[in-house]
């Protein structure tokens, strides 16, 4: 084979030839998922976006192909390894943010708990269902007034003889107005648990929140439970505390990690394509200093996230990642992301704005990927204590 | 029903493949992927042996190293696949392929074989036919629907105008059009599964084949030259001044569409 490599080699969509790091059934995967976002995702997506819709029958055609809970074990899933995992948020992202995080409220917020701390009768009742898209999930955590401190949730829950009773309001809640159960977190006189609520249960709402500018093509609603009634069984029985909410944010981070470099692939690819083609001056877009400059700090960046996703993925599969660790891919792959989907956005001037190239939407979408999961300013703070030893939260 | 599926992997159609110099023969990479056309005749086999409880085996001749399109066909739900890999079939032609293909279907029995009309890489079509004639079974061609039962096998076969309806009794070769049905992602637990799946691999020798029976050797084809397709002449603008119209139909008549 021909050793020397000329500029014109390189592969623009995939310069460090990061491909070659994937085994075959990781390249099998990630291409299937590739070519459903194609054919089923993509040319539907701006308008989903612009309607302010996510199509419910999408789940289905997700859990067919493996997508819900794609990571665990047992009970319909697939049981793919962590990295696969990420191979398949990037390429959701890649289309659309909102639909991959449908799949990780779906798989790591909703299915996660009760598959890890859910009873033998919880997943069997739930998971098979979720696996397959046939009963849709969400999580609720954040609520009006306790955002990155979810300790200081209001949401409660308290014994009346065996059943028990909620009441409290939680916000932004994805999925929540198109759920058929929800993984409520609230407090108790032991501190905080999770329940599996039906969302068909007497007292509990779901409002959807109009008016986003991001993440268009998700729900996100607001869940209202008023003297909410549930059996005793209804609790997850396997965790007490804040670690069990804390534990499924860790399993949807990874997965964003990864996702949020398939929005920057997009964008960079979007933008490339356009400054080659886009002529002013007599001349591609492309071939002025400050439009190639663009162009190589968006492929770097798109690069070097690939690879700290694929590097994290790796540790994950050897069971060696931990969450600091993956608060480092949260934090910057995804300021990375937002500040490759705005440049982009620049290169293509005035079309930038349009829903006619996905550019300006992973642009707002990445701001709620920059907030949700712990905002960028958390996971500094979170690196900031396990660099220093000193705990700068409040 | 025993359902086996000619399946073809070729370079990655994404990135343009070189021919050796010497031969004009596509040099293969290490990694090659399955042959889109070749998606048609797998889901086909897949919807028949559905119906008839039935098995799908995959067929390749393919250099080793690669077994990434074998393994999407299987992740797709074939059962097994048989790879024929032997560095002295290096430069088979249409005949020998078709040979060695008999030999491998022909020793794992069979009541139809399915093919893609022709491979995306070397085009030349005629495989499918060729195989026929080494099983000594009817061959029915351009299929884009298919139905197998009671021993008879019964097409929709592609026309310029329509479908003519062909049958034949089973076993039979039939090749299947691309773009007739959606192929079927393969799922996760496909994915997953495939790898456990049984492959075989076997040498021309496995099949009774000397080296001066396949590959260059055992092929009476000899591809002399090879030239590149013309690049394609720009085309004409026409100005619109309120009066294009004239000019484009003069254009159309010019080119008799009118
Ligand atoms: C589209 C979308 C979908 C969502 N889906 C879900 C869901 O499905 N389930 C769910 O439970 N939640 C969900 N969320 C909520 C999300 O997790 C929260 O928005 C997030 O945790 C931040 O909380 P907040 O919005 O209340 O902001 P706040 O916590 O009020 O933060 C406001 C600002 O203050 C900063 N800040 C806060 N505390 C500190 C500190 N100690 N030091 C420095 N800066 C600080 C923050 O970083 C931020 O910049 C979703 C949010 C969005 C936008």
């Amino acid at each position: 084979m021909g050793a020397t490599i000329r500029p014109g080699d390189h592969d623009p969509l995939d310069f460090l030839g990061i491909d070659a790091l994937l085994d075959d059934e990781e390249r099998l995967l990630r291409d299937t998922v590739r070519r459903f976002v194609a054919e089923r995702i993509l040319p539907d997506v701006a308008t989903w976006f612009e309607r302010g819709t996510f199509p419910k029958e999408m789940a289905k055609e997700m859990g067919a192909l493996g997508l819900l809970g794609m990571h665990l074990e047992g009970y319909g899933c697939a049981g793919t390894t962590a990295t696969q995992y990420g191979l398949a948020c990037t390429e959701l992202e890649y289309g659309d943010s909102g639909v991959r995080s449908f799949v990780s409220v779906q798989g790591s917020l909703a299915m996660f708990p009760i598959w890890a701390f859910g009873s033998e009768e919880q997943k069997r009742q739930w998971l098979p269902p979720m696996a397959a898209g046939e009963a849709i999930g969400c999580f609720g955590l954040t609520e009006p007034d306790a955002g990155s401190d979810p300790g200081s949730m209001r949401t409660h829950a308290r014994r009346d003889g065996p059943d028990w009773i909620l009441n409290g309001t939680k916000m932004w809640i994805t999925n929540g107005s198109i759920a058929d159960v929800a993984v409520v977190w609230a407090q108790t006189d032991e501190g905080i648990r999770g329940f599996v609520v039906p969302t068909d249960t007497p007292g509990f709402t779901a409002n959807e929140v109009g008016g986003k500018m991001s993440l268009r093509a998700s729900i996100t609603s607001e869940l209202v439970l008023t003297d909410v009634r549930l059996p005793g069984d209804a609790v997850l029985p396997g965790v007490v505390g804040l670690k069990g909410p804390l534990s499924c944010l860790n399993e949807a981070r990874f997965g964003i990690l990864f996702g949020a470099m398939g929005a920057a692939r997009a964008c960079y690819e979007a933008a490339l394509g356009y400054a080659r083609e886009r002529i002013q001056f007599s001349k591609p877009i492309a071939s002025f200093q400050l439009t190639q400059r663009k162009l190589v700090e968006m492929m770097v960046a798109v690069n070097r996230g690939m690879l700290v996703a694929l590097h994290l993925g790796r540790r994950r599969d050897a069971g060696t990642l931990t969450a600091e660790q993956v608060s480092f891919g949260k934090f910057d792959n995804v300021r990375q992301a937002l500040e490759v989907a705005r440049t982009a956005r620049s290169i293509l001037g005035a079309n930038g704005i349009t829903l006619e190239y996905p550019v300006i939407r992973h642009m707002t979408n990445l701001e709620s990927v920059y907030t949700y999961e712990g905002t960028n300013e958390i996971h500094t703070l979170v690196l900031g204590e396990a660099i220093t030893g000193i705990s700068a939260f409040g | 029903m025993k359902i086996a599926v000619c399946a073809k992997q070729i370079p990655d159609p994404a990135t343009p493949y070189d021919l050796d110099p010497d031969h004009h023969w596509v040099v293969r990479p290490d990694d090659q992927v399955l042959d889109d056309t070749d998606r048609y005749g797998v889901e086909i086999g897949l919807q028949l042996a559905e119906a008839s409880e039935g098995t799908v085996t995959l067929f390749s001749m393919s250099p080793a190293g690669t077994l990434q399109g074998i393994r999407q066909a299987l992740a797709m739900g074939a059962d097994k696949a048989v790879v024929i890999s032997d560095p002295a079939l290096k430069g088979s032609d249409a005949a020998v392929t078709a040979k060695v293909l008999a030999a491998a279907i022909e020793r794992e029995g069979y009541d139809l074989v399915i093919a893609g009309t022709e491979s995306t890489d070397g085009y030349t079509g005629v495989v499918p036919q060729m195989l026929a004639e080494h099983l000594g079974v009817p061959s029915l061609t351009f299929a884009k629907h298919v139905e197998a039962a009671d021993g008879t096998l019964r097409i929709h076969r592609q026309t310029p105008e329509g479908y003519d309806v062909v049958e034949a009794a089973l076993p039979a070769v039939v090749t299947v059009t691309a773009g007739v049905v959606e192929p079927r992602y393969p799922t996760f637990k496909g994915i997953m599964q495939a790898k456990q799946k049984p492959v075989e691999e076997l040498s021309a020798a496995d099949l009774g084949f000397g080296a001066d029976d396949v590959g260059a050797a055992g092929s009476g084809t000899v591809v002399e030259g090879v030239t590149p397709v013309p690049a394609r002449q720009a085309g004409e603008i026409v100005e619109d001044d309120g009066e294009a119209y004239l000019k484009i139909l003069e254009i159309l008549e010019r080119a008799k569409v009118i």
